[in-house]
């Protein structure tokens, strides 16, 4: 039977305000007989192959390893329908809302990534959709904003802080408590009260289930080091959970030091330390100042301008079983750029930090890098900051 | 009737017998449900926000529920957001809110409206050494349900503070029965699904939602969220509210006024009459 941990050593659990409490002890239960039926597995299985175009590709990217020096190969997220990761959260979880016959969808989202996918399934399911987004996110990601609206969302601007994810999460979680009878909020990472991140984790691990079969296919062995970027952390969690039982496997999760982390402008609570704290519902590893104001984070990617992060890598962190590191705005340009010039693929900016690490991270036999979404979305504010560097 | 849980006759002078004489005294003075106005603490400066405080006094308050600013506010709606932003923008920080605490519960007894992040941050034990040094009574923790509070409740307990637990429309009745055994000083029953802020009616059922409360707990149930009018006092007080807590048209009141301090008392005034 499915097991949906509230509690991740210290880390996790369910800090709302009451009138949440019986919508997610309902969400658990309806998780847990979803993810036990073998009907809901089957439809589930069936869009993610036909609709989304999985299994996606293991790809040896060669020119890529001739600079870092040993072998690189990317899971190819990018190539899923919507062009992230994200898509196999946002079904499973649409699919989950018809079973507990809401119809109203509410999500949040950062570089639209989620927002798209979110839209994306409830177009194809004929759900209402609402999506919460920060406004100065929607400047830097507009190309999302476009595609929502063509999907049938409605894109609700949030004026609020900085602007961003922290902001749209908190104006969703506000819109889930007053319409909480005839809505579900499907919460686009691994992070909020008990059971999301397990279950964003159940339904982001087949990228990691998928990668480990295909790379002993392929090479006859595991890879030395699972290498993510971490924002909320929902690609780095489905790629790390089937190799965290693989204890020679090294598992790396790239955060953003946005402008340098000694510069406090940075996405990095799990690398930079700190005091833990409770943040949209859970207690986990937090950017906040010594009063417990939670701070603005900084990134030159919208996905990973997030002060937060998932309680189950705070937990991998604290134990050990996982690395954080962090890379700036400037080195993870540059890898996009790389990336693009060496192998033909665009990448995510959110994606560009995982690659940046690897090539510059030391050595290894062999990497496997989640190469969570496409760069489509930031063309305009990487071409924009690339020629302000010179690099382009 | 529920007997309390792990709980004697509170101490006397303690916090939980501070709110409890508090209700007595407002039926004493022939209200028919004690008038809690809330106010956001620093907004719209510390200064004037101390001013608020006395002027909810004069204007007849018989318990003050202070917020402590906070930057991600989930259980508030447009206008206790945007004056804990503002507050925050101003300076505020917990010690001064502590400080206001101090200064207000000289006069009327202060709840103190915390997100539990400040209190985590601060320490369980070291936030409520502060709290019941400041002299407020009691603490409510927005976004601490049941299940998290056990070791605040704890803490709290040990210096006669009331933890005041939240219960909703939402709240089943079994759940509803684990909270209100555990609930100290009053039990606050949110009105109506949703956050913070001014509505046009009180929400349909609000008497059920009461009575259910009052059956379950041995402690005064008091009602907020929604609740901005002196008609609307009157029928919280009506559906059998030993409490009536107003926030948002309190806080609005503070931002749109050139004087702050008498425009509350004013409001407050009226909505004490209305509990007559």
């Amino acid at each position: 039977m499915t097991v949906v941990e509230h509690r991740f050593g210290r880390y996790g659990g369910q800090y709302v305000p009451e009138t949440l409490m019986p919508a997610l002890d309902e969400l658990e239960r309806a998780w847990i007989e979803a993810w036990d039926d073998a009907g809901y597995r089957s439809k589930l299985d069936g869009l993610l192959r036909d609709y989304v175009g999985r299994p996606t590709p293991l790809y040896h990217a060669r020119r890529l390893s001739e600079v870092a020096g040993h072998p690189i190969y990317l899971k190819r997220e990018d190539l899923n329908h919507t062009g992230a990761h994200k898509i196999n959260n946002a079904l499973g979880q649409a699919l989950l809302a018809i079973r507990m016959g809401k119809r109203r969808i509410i999500a949040e989202t950062g570089a639209g990534q989620h927002g798209v996918a979110t839209a994306t399934a409830c177009a194809l399911l004929g759900l209402e959709c609402v999506v919460y987004m920060g406004t100065e996110d929607m400047r830097r990601q507009q190309p999302n904003v476009a595609r929502m609206d063509l999907l049938g969302a409605r894109v609700e601007a949030v004026d609020a802080g900085a602007r961003t994810l922290k902001e749209a999460v908190s104006e969703a979680i506000r819109d889930w408590v007053t319409n909480v009878a005839t809505t579900h909020y499907i919460i686009g990472s691994c992070v909020g009260p008990a059971p999301y991140p397990a279950m964003v984790r159940d339904l982001q691990r087949v990228i990691g289930d998928e990668a480990r079969a295909q790379l002993l296919e392929r090479c006859g062995r595991l890879p030395q080091r699972v290498i993510a970027c971490v924002g909320g952390g929902s690609n780095s969690i489905g790629v790390f959970t089937p190799f965290v039982a693989d204890a020679e496997v090294e598992l790396i999760g790239v955060e953003a030091a946005g402008e340098g982390l000694e510069s406090g402008r940075h996405g990095a609570p799990l690398t930079a330390g700190g005091l833990p704290g409770v943040l949209h519902g859970a207690f986990s590893a937090v950017m906040q100042d010594e009063d417990g104001q939670i701070l603005e984070a900084h990134s030159i990617s919208a996905g990973l301008d997030y002060p937060g992060s998932g309680p189950e890598h705070a937990w991998l962190r604290d134990s050990g079983r996982a690395r954080y590191v962090a890379v700036t705005d400037r080195e993870a340009l540059a890898a996009f750029a790389r990336t693009a010039r060496l192998e033909g693929i665009i990448p995510a900016l959110e994606s560009a930090h995982a690659v940046a690490w690897a090539l510059s991270g030391g050595s290894s036999d062999l990497d496997l890098i989640c190469l969570s979404g496409r760069g489509d979305k930031d063309l305009a504010e990487a071409i924009a900051h690339l020629e302000s560097i010179g690099e382009q | 009737m529920i007997a309390p849980e792990h709980l004697g006759a509170p101490a006397a002078g303690s916090g939980i017998e501070t709110i409890a004489e508090a209700f007595e005294a407002a039926r004493a003075d022939g209200r028919r449900a004690a008038l809690m106005p809330y106010m956001m603490g620093g907004f719209p400066d510390l200064e004037r926000s101390l001013e608020i405080g006395l002027a909810y006094a004069d204007g007849g308050a018989d318990l003050i529920e202070l917020g402590v600013p906070f930057s991600d506010p989930l259980a508030d709606g447009p206008v206790i957001h945007a004056a804990g932003t503002a507050a925050l923008s101003a300076g505020t920080r917990l010690h001064d809110v502590l400080e206001l605490a101090r200064a207000i519960s000289a006069r009327v007894p202060v709840v103190l409206m915390c997100y539990a992040n400040p209190i985590y941050a601060r320490g369980l034990d070291r936030f409520a050494d502060a709290l019941a040094d400041s002299g407020a009574s009691g603490l409510i923790v927005p976004d601490l349900p049941h299940e998290e509070a056990p070791e605040m409740l704890e803490a709290c307990e040990r210096r006669g503070l009331a933890l005041v637990p939240l219960v909703a429309p939402t709240t089943p009745q079994a759940r509803l029965a684990r909270i209100g055994e555990r609930a100290r000083g009053f039990v606050y029953t949110v009105s109506l699904t949703g956050t913070t802020g001014e509505r046009a009616g009180l929400a349909d059922g609000l008497a059920g939602v009461i009575s259910r409360a009052k059956e379950l707990t041995s402690v005064p149930v008091a009602v907020g969220f929604g609740i901005a009018t002196p008609d609307q006092a009157a029928a919280a007080a009506e559906a059998g509210a030993d409490g009536v807590i107003v926030g948002s048209r309190l806080v609005r009141a503070a931002a749109e006024s050139s004087d702050p301090a008498s425009s509350v008392r004013d409001l407050v005034l009226a909505l004490g009459r209305a509990l007559r």
